[in-house]
């Protein structure tokens, strides 16, 4: 009977939502306080059914409720108990359904962050996201019920794809979810804002930091899904530029544009239609991306179960939800050009810069993505866009923001002194270049690595010169505000992650060979033995596990144990050995028996060898916590309702505050 | 975003179909069923030593087979890809660098059999205009609004100088 | 104006995926259309699957069309077109030529037995290299060869019946027109 509960949950929570959705914009509109004073209650009833639907799923899923379709379909009798919770999320329907649970969790947390706001003004951004739960609950109800039951009841379930069994699975769709959804923020005060017509400098600093904190956890998901495919799929690459990975890119890239661009708009009121648009394009291209991924009209190996009826609701959905606001951003973006004027050597004009070059690499990834399907259009053929196009025109795009960086926190608002910035090139200029010197001959000259150096050596002393000069102007306490702390993690963050990216794609080692016991490899500096293979058991699979010694200068370093599992239904997959560490990793994947019968001879093996990767993750994972620090500022806390229009009338006022 | 890299090479086209009707149960189960034992074959990956001449070789292999579709493969290079059409052309790659065809001449080879989907580069033609030279196309289009923006603020040389906060922190 | 570029970009993008989706429902995602059609088929030299001792090339089957149809015991999707191949394949009009693709002969053998031979002729190529030069990339596949040894016609996935009614019919019908 529960999981007919969930399903009336559901509904339920559908009927909040359109409560939370209509009732309060109305009340904004009609001055009813009444009407109003629903966005909150229906926010939290909303939540609670949402949860209880989830609740209900995950139990099925705790105790092998088979009769559930979703359940039977994505677990099986042998499955742990932390991976059946993982297969709640493991397909289209039980994912969808934690997207929705996500999105009340903001939604929650902003109804009860936003008690200081303006009621007005609080009660349109509730229920805006009231709207957005709308659709998604009505997606869900009426094209992918995860409660559908299967009559006769199997005795087992099939079982979760092998791919999602690791605990990086487990961990990356809510964390990325999180992130996107977070996005619906920025784009209800946009929205809420453009309804409103006023308040926009006030509106975007309330809005920064939860921009900043949902930017932070997409970057984290966006690394823990790229660390998983690295450590699960045995082919040691971080990146595919796949659709479903584009998807995820382009919201990032667009909310990375959007957190500089809100700087701007709320310290110097400038840019106000330009922030009001990437409110509006981050989460736009978040349901892109819940599109893409699931109406099938892209390959993608990442995809879900394509079904046309579920691609045209989501597309007559992103169509209301996106062509409405672009066209009320039509109607009631702000036209006089306002804020306070600047010059060319400015922040703003870095800023600008670094939103153009974020804009347009978004921008290429969309377009890159989609020409497949432009392709068809226009009768092409099939096209196929991949790595080379985007890892070619993607650095490129990169290269003025790499090269502006370290000068951004120097140039102050509206004109910036050019002796500071000369100092700053001098000085990170020409360490950046000794740096790139020693380098080349560490890296025998390649041209890919010395400029991973240069970069990296670049963008830290930018970052060390600017925190030497807050240390050496600023009295003790004042010098490192959060807002400022956490710019310069993520800047920093960008050097690390370039640096990894680029040392690690020139320096890498990667070898296919035939070993049996007792060979010995010699790679990257190390020595791999193989000592044979044998099979071993787990939960729910069986594998051979090979056995590799690695030493180097006869000095041992790692005992590693790469698999190939064979899962319950029999599916295959390789679980590779990893030997993680700060300049390098090592890494093993197992391939086949040379002789299939016997287990215990010859086997192919990969090694690879691969310097600094780590780094691409720690830059990100640097960045993620840039994001987070800048949002923890005092600045951002919301004060009482008096002082904000007070703070509201006059920009002055917010300035001094700064 | 849910990551599913690798999919059933073998069964793919079934997979589409199935989508589509849906209802025909027992049938659809046991198709599944044997679905599952094909998607096995595909997760492992793509693991074959081959006899190289050199080291130099190797990488052009490496790097050649990273730039390729798998034609059969939902979006994997014929570097990654398990698929037997992956295999047999890796194999066709190495038989034709043994004989000393360059990458251009195994590309046109493999276009000449599997159309240009097989590129993740597409060439440049009339018809891919628009995916090499859109980038450029925005980025100018950006650039010149860029422009106008700061010209409209920049407002002649008398523009206030930012009046410093007493300590000059213009946070 | 300008502050409308925004929405109409975004209808743009609107009217590529509802042309993506209905593209989708009409054609499938796994079939690269091949280069080689309208162009002479490759040549071949392969042995008969019954009696590999004789080879059967292209230059033996000129003179009558032809229908290639690439099969093999692994393939799932094969079985699923057996039937039809059955059903049609007498009243087509033209050779039915089993490609046995990748297959060890005794599964080949073992499947044929139990579906049943439709096939007037079955060459077999373990290997798989003459299948890349047409441009296979799985089974099953089906390619219609004219009398000159031109292919005609391609399908990539299983012959179904409406496949066959409405394009593989057809296609005959128009080659034998053409060339009686």
């Amino acid at each position: 009977m529960t999981p007919e509960l969930g399903q009336l949950a559901l509904i339920l929570a559908l009927l909040l939502a359109l409560a939370q959705g209509i009732l309060p914009l109305l009340g904004a509109w009609r001055g009813n306080r009444a009407l109003m004073a629903v966005a909150r209650p229906a926010a939290a009833g909303q939540a609670v059914f949402v949860a209880m639907a989830f609740g209900i799923l995950v139990w099925a899923f705790v105790r092998f409720d088979f009769s559930v379709q979703y359940v039977a379909d994505n677990s099986n009798l042998a499955l742990p108990w932390y991976y059946r919770i993982a297969a709640v999320w493991g397909a289209h329907e039980g994912s969808l359904l934690l997207w929705i649970f996500i999105l009340n969790v903001w939604t929650v947390a902003l109804a009860a962050f936003s008690q200081k706001l303006p009621e007005v003004f609080a009660s349109r951004v509730l229920a805006v996201m009231g709207l957005i739960a709308v659709g998604f609950l009505a997606f869900i109800i009426f094209t992918s019920d995860p409660f559908g039951r299967l009559l006769p009841m199997p005795g087992d379930g099939a079982d979760l794809n092998p791919v999602l069994q690791d605990p990086g699975m487990t961990f990356h769709p809510p964390v990325l979810y999180t992130g996107y959804v977070g996005f619906s923020v920025a784009f209800a005060f946009a929205i809420a804002g453009l309804l409103g017509g006023e308040l926009e400098q006030a509106w975007v600093r309330w809005a920064r930091p939860w921009t900043n904190i949902a930017w932070g956890f997409l970057t984290c998901g966006i690394v823990a899904g790229s660390w998983w495919a690295y450590a699960e799929l045995g082919w040691g690459g971080w990146w595919f530029w796949d659709p479903v990975e584009n998807a995820s890119f382009m919201p990032w890239l667009v909310g990375l544009g959007l957190i500089h661009a809100q700087a701007i708009t709320e310290k110097r009121g400038s840019l106000r239609a330009w922030t009001i648009l990437l409110s509006i394009f981050a989460f736009s291209l978040s349901l892109l991306g819940t599109f893409l991924v699931r109406s099938g009209v892209l390959t993608s190996v990442h995809a879900f179960a394509s079904d046309p009826r579920r691609g045209i609701f989501i597309l007559a959905f992103l169509t209301i939800v996106v062509g409405g606001s672009l066209l009320l951003y039509a109607l009631r973006a702000p036209k006089v050009v306002g804020g306070k004027p600047f010059k060319v050597v400015s922040r703003e004009t870095v800023l600008l810069i670094g939103n153009l070059m974020f804009a347009v690499a978004a921008a290429m990834v969309l377009l890159g993505t989609l020409f497949p399907l432009v392709g068809d259009a226009l009768n092409l053929g099939r096209v196929s866009v991949g790595p080379p196009y985007f890892g070619f025109l993607f650095p490129l795009l990169m290269l003025p923001v790499v090269l502006l960086l370290p000068f951004g926190p120097f140039l102050h608002w509206g004109k910036g002194d050019l002796p500071a910035l000369k100092q700053v090139l001098l000085r990170a200029g020409i360490a950046a270049a000794a740096c790139a010197i020693v380098a080349a001959f560490f890296v025998n000259g390649q041209l890919k690595a010395i400029a991973g150096v240069a970069s990296l050596v670049w963008l830290a002393v930018g970052v060390l010169l600017y925190a030497i000069k807050r240390w050496r102007e600023m009295p003790r306490g004042r010098r490192y505000p959060a807002e400022m702390a956490g710019m310069l993690l993520a800047h920093l963050g960008m050097g690390v992650f370039v640096a990894g990216v680029l040392l690690s794609e020139s320096l890498s080692v990667t070898s296919d060979v035939r070993m049996a016991p007792g060979q010995t490899q010699h790679i990257g500096g190390y020595d791999f033995r193989f000592d044979g293979a044998h099979r071993t058991t787990g939960p729910n699979w069986r594998a051979d596990q090979g056995v590799v010694t690695v030493t180097r200068d006869s000095k041992a370093v790692a005992v590693m144990h790469p698999q190939k599992r064979t899962y319950l239904r029999g599916q295959v997959q390789t679980e590779s050995a990893v030997d993680a560490g700060i300049f390098r990793d090592l890494y093993v994947a197992l391939g086949e028996p040379m002789d299939a019968n016997d287990i215990e001879g010859a086997w192919s093996l990969r090694l690879y060898y691969k310097p600094f990767i780590r780094w691409i993750w720690g830059g990100g994972l640097l960045m993620m916590l840039g994001g987070f620090v800048c949002a923890g500022d005092k600045r951002f806390r919301i004060k009482r309702s008096a002082k904000i229009e007070e703070a509201t009338a006059g920009l002055q006022v917010q300035e001094t505050h700064a | 975003m849910l990551l599913l890299r690798g999919s059933a090479p073998f069964a793919r086209r079934f997979v589409d179909r199935s989508q589509k009707h849906g209802a025909q149960g027992a049938f659809l189960r046991l198709m599944l069923t044997a679905l599952l034992t094909f998607i096995g074959v595909a997760h492992a990956q793509a693991i074959e030593p081959m006899p190289f001449r050199d080291h130099a070789q190797e990488l052009r292999f490496q790097h050649l087979t990273h730039q390729l579709r798998c034609p059969m493969c939902q979006n994997e290079t014929l570097a990654d890809s398990n698929a037997p059409i992956a295999r047999d052309l890796r194999n066709q790659i190495f038989q034709m660098m043994q004989q000393r065809k360059s990458d251009e001449e195994i590309k046109q080879y493999l276009v000449a059999r599997y159309s240009n989907y097989v590129l993740y580069d597409p060439p440049l033609q009339p018809g891919t205009w628009l995916l090499w030279f859109g980038p450029l196309l925005i980025l100018f289009a950006g650039a010149s609004a860029v422009v106008i923006a700061i010209r409209k603020r920049h407002r002649g040389d008398d523009a206030p100088t930012e009046a410093q906060t007493g300590n000059g922190d213009d946070w | 104006m300008s502050r409308l570029l925004p929405f109409l970009g975004f209808m743009l993008l609107v009217a590529l995926f509802g042309f993506g989706i209905w593209w989708n429902t009409q054609h499938d995602q796994n079939a690269i259309p091949s280069p080689l059609l309208n162009k002479p088929a490759p040549a071949f030299n392969l042995p008969k699957l019954y009696e590999p001792t004789q080879r059967v090339s292209k230059a033996d089957l000129l003179g009558q069309p032809y229908l290639l149809n690439v099969f093999a015991s692994w393939c799932i999707e094969c079985g699923v077109e057996h039937p039809v191949l059955e059903a049609e394949g007498p009243g087509l009009g033209v050779q039915l030529v089993g490609y046995n693709y990748k297959d060890a002969p005794a599964d080949a053998k073992r499947w044929l037995a139990e579906h049943g031979n439709p096939y007037n002729l079955l060459i077999a190529d373990e290997p798989g290299h003459t299948a890349i030069d047409f441009g296979v990339y799985g089974a099953p596949e089906s390619f219609l060869i004219d009398a000159k040894g031109v292919i005609r016609y391609k399908h990539i996935g299983p012959l179904t019946p409406d496949v066959v009614e409405d394009e593989l019919k057809p296609a005959i019908a128009a080659m034998l027109k053409e060339a009686p």
